[in-house]
């Protein structure tokens, strides 16, 4: 066994890391504790906060990645598969390996379509692993439920990743905007009114019609089809985040443009603190909520757009398993007579939990640190 | 207001050629026309003759920004830049892969999208802001607030379900309208009502909460406490007073998007096979016909930065205190 780490396990522990180190400063601000406790005080985020928690669990675990040692060759060589699994796949490898011929419904016992069987005619065969599949199988006869977990992961980096990815730019250019003013403040503001001007989908299917070309023209970058797949991932998030950093920025400046009037910014100015060093230790964590709190509400945006993305074919790579290509390989399947519809179901199903959990939270956090925010 | 126009417009054009270097920097810089013929022809497998041949059909032969071989003003204009980027300002997008024409191509689905986006527009605007009345008239108590998750809900169903279920359960099990397709004139009602009605319901928690929001805030002025004071009915505060004053922001935050409803929906067009911009530029995506997708591009940022000169039109129209200067 080989652990492998994709650039996006990194960049997913590495906010996993953040998200508690941030948790860790803010619970010792005495400022901001109040607001951590109506937060917790409030039932419906304590509810959506251990929903997300389940989901991140599940897409940490399947972030474990390693490629599966093979069987040693007559020479001795250590060799490992081209496949790179991860530690869900070894845990759910029931589910991973039990796979039927087609279609069948769920908890069924037998296949969906008939066969023609040596003994008794036409007859729906016996499926090899009957009541085993708690929402059936697809097409090619994998387990749907293995394919939802799975999704989780691809959900959950694009919809973290994308802010992250965008977030220096955001942070560093808003402060700037607002605290510097003049002709830096024009040239970020023309920047962020150009970017605003491009029809966002349009972007997007631009510039991933562009890494699509840049990837297939160089396919030695990439030792396995899963590091492509990786590459593409990271594209599509830094593509989504150039398009959404605009927003962030602009409330900063603004906000910025707010704070740097304030008695204080003007005392620490008038002691002859360096403008690095206000920005540092007075405006950035005085902005900060904003910032936590625009992450929260663009998470669940972005789960949604992945899977609209995906759809249109500017979104993952068609063999990273996502709510999008799994909603994708399943257009037609309500049309069939008679229909299948458990795929789609389960996609669905486990978005609007995912989605509704982020916009439920991301409500409560907004209620207890935004101070404008009515209810 | 004329200079005040003409002074907006001159401003917007910087914007207008930043957006074309960035397509130009992200359609030929990030990737030589080499790469893209070597993509469209196939990766492996092709002759140095039939990239020159795919490149000299589509005229990206040239040089980039300077043409050394050319003499006089040829030298600029006999370049891809020039070529490819700069004719868009006079409406001039060359031909796509297939060989029509992208500008007549572009008037002739300018119908169909609107035909579509319009009644979307219009309805939903009608329908959130319904809404977002009742709840406010329903104001703290358990109706406003079931009303209130609703549109959580709402926002959280992925749009695609909205299309899918909404095509099975109307066209397939109740054999309403067609499922997809388009006519011509009156008989395109009935292939447009169902897209129509599902992008309105997709749309409508969003926007409905936002609304909600927007008339809390007016609730709390002190005009509608003076209005209260005088011994006003609540419905006659409310219809009278809050959602005139409401309807400002509302309206003018809807007027940006008036000039880009001629894009069209991507996603509602290609499901519903409406042949108007939005599935011209899906097809374009998937056939990876650059110059398309480039085309729209740049129509969508000059649509947009039309809708924003629009919003602060419409500001100084409804609002006496604000003055263009």
């Amino acid at each position: 066994m080989k652990f492998v780490l994709l650039w996006s396990d990194a960049l997913f522990f590495l906010l996993i890391a953040a998200m508690i180190a941030g948790g860790v400063w803010a619970s010792r601000q005495p400022h901001l504790r109040a607001s951590w406790r109506k937060v917790g005080q409030s039932r419906v985020a304590i509810g959506s906060a251990a929903v997300l928690a389940v989901f991140f669990a599940i897409a940490f675990v399947d972030s474990l990645h390693y490629r599966p040692q093979l069987p040693a060759t007559p020479q001795g060589e250590v060799r490992y598969s081209t496949e790179v699994l991860s530690a869900l796949d070894a845990l759910l490898l029931p589910l991973r390996t039990q796979t039927e011929k087609t279609y069948s419904a769920p908890l069924a016992t037998h296949l969906f379509a008939k066969e023609t069987l040596d003994d008794a005619g036409r007859d729906f065969p016996p499926l090899r692993y009957p009541g085993t599949h708690l929402f059936g199988t697809d097409k090619v006869g994998q387990d749907v439920l293995y394919l939802t977990l799975k999704s989780i992961r691809t959900a959950l980096l694009i919809g973290t990743l994308t802010t992250l990815i965008m977030l220096p730019a955001a942070i560093g250019l808003g402060l700037l905007a607002g605290y510097v003013g003049g002709w830096v403040d024009d040239v970020i503001q023309y920047l962020y009114t150009t970017l605003n001007s491009i029809p966002g989908v349009l972007l997007i299917a631009a510039s991933v019609l562009m890494m699509q070309v840049v990837i297939d023209t160089h396919p030695e970058w990439f030792a396995t089809s899963a590091e492509r797949a990786d590459a593409r991932l990271l594209a599509l998030c830094a593509i989504l985040g150039i398009t959404s950093w605009t927003g962030l920025c602009r409330l900063l400046r603004g906000e910025t443009l707010k704070l740097r009037e304030l008695e204080y910014v003007q005392a620490a100015r008038a002691l002859g603190v360096s403008s690095a060093l206000i920005l540092w230790r007075h405006i950035l964590p005085n902005v900060m909520h904003i910032v936590m709190i625009a992450m929260v509400m663009d998470f669940s945006g972005l789960v949604l757009a992945e899977a609209v993305l995906s759809y249109v074919g500017i979104g993952v790579d068609p063999n990273t398993i996502s709510f999008g290509t799994m909603i994708n390989t399943a257009r037609m399947e309500l049309a069939r007579e008679p229909m299948v519809w458990w795929s789609l179901a389960a996609a669905f199903i486990f978005m609007f939990v995912l989605v509704l959990a982020a916009n439920l939270f991301a409500d409560a956090l907004r209620d207890a640190f935004d101070p404008r925010a009515s209810r | 207001m004329l200079a005040y126009l003409i002074r907006r417009l001159l401003y917007a054009l910087p914007i207008l050629i930043g957006v074309n270097v960035i397509t130009f920097a992200l359609f030929f810089i990030v990737n030589t026309p080499d790469d893209m013929a070597r993509m469209q022809l196939g990766v492996k497998r092709v002759t140095p003759e039939a990239i020159e041949k795919w490149k000299t059909e589509r005229g990206y032969d040239k040089p980039l920004f300077w043409n050394t071989q050319a003499s006089g003003a040829g030298q600029v204009t006999d370049t891809i830049f020039f070529g490819k980027s700069v004719k868009m300002f006079a409406l001039d997008f060359g031909r796509a892969d297939d060989g029509r024409d992208i500008a007549r191509e572009i008037t002739l689905r300018m119908g169909p999208s609107l035909a579509v986006a319009v009644p979307v527009f219009v309805l939903g605007l009608f329908a959130a802001i319904s809404f977002a009345l009742l709840l406010v008239y329903f104001r703290a108590t358990y109706l406003d607030f079931a009303g209130v998750v609703l549109c959580v809900a709402m926002m959280s169903v992925s749009g695609l379900f909205y299309i899918i279920g909404g095509q099975w359960l109307v066209s397939k099990i109740w054999h309403l309208v067609p499922i997809s397709g388009y006519a011509e004139g009156l008989s395109a009602a009935k292939f447009i009502i169902l897209p129509v009605i599902i992008s309105v319901l997709a749309g409508i928690g969003s926007a409905a909460r936002w609304y909600r929001t927007i008339f809390l805030e007016e609730y709390t002025r002190d005009y509608v406490r003076t209005a209260r004071a005088k011994g006003l009915s609540e419905r006659f505060v409310l219809f009278r007073h809050v959602l005139r004053n409401a309807l400002i922001p509302i309206l003018t935050g809807a007027v940006v998007v008036i000039p880009t409803l001629f894009m069209g929906s991507l996603l509602i067009e290609a499901f519903f096979g409406i042949p108007g911009l939005g599935s011209y530029t899906i097809d374009a995506i998937n056939a990876q016909d650059f110059a398309v997708v480039r085309a729209m591009v740049f129509i969508g940022s000059a649509l947009y930065i039309v809708g924003l000169l629009l919003t602060d039109i419409s500001y100084t129209l409804v609002d006496p205190r604000i003055r263009l200067s």
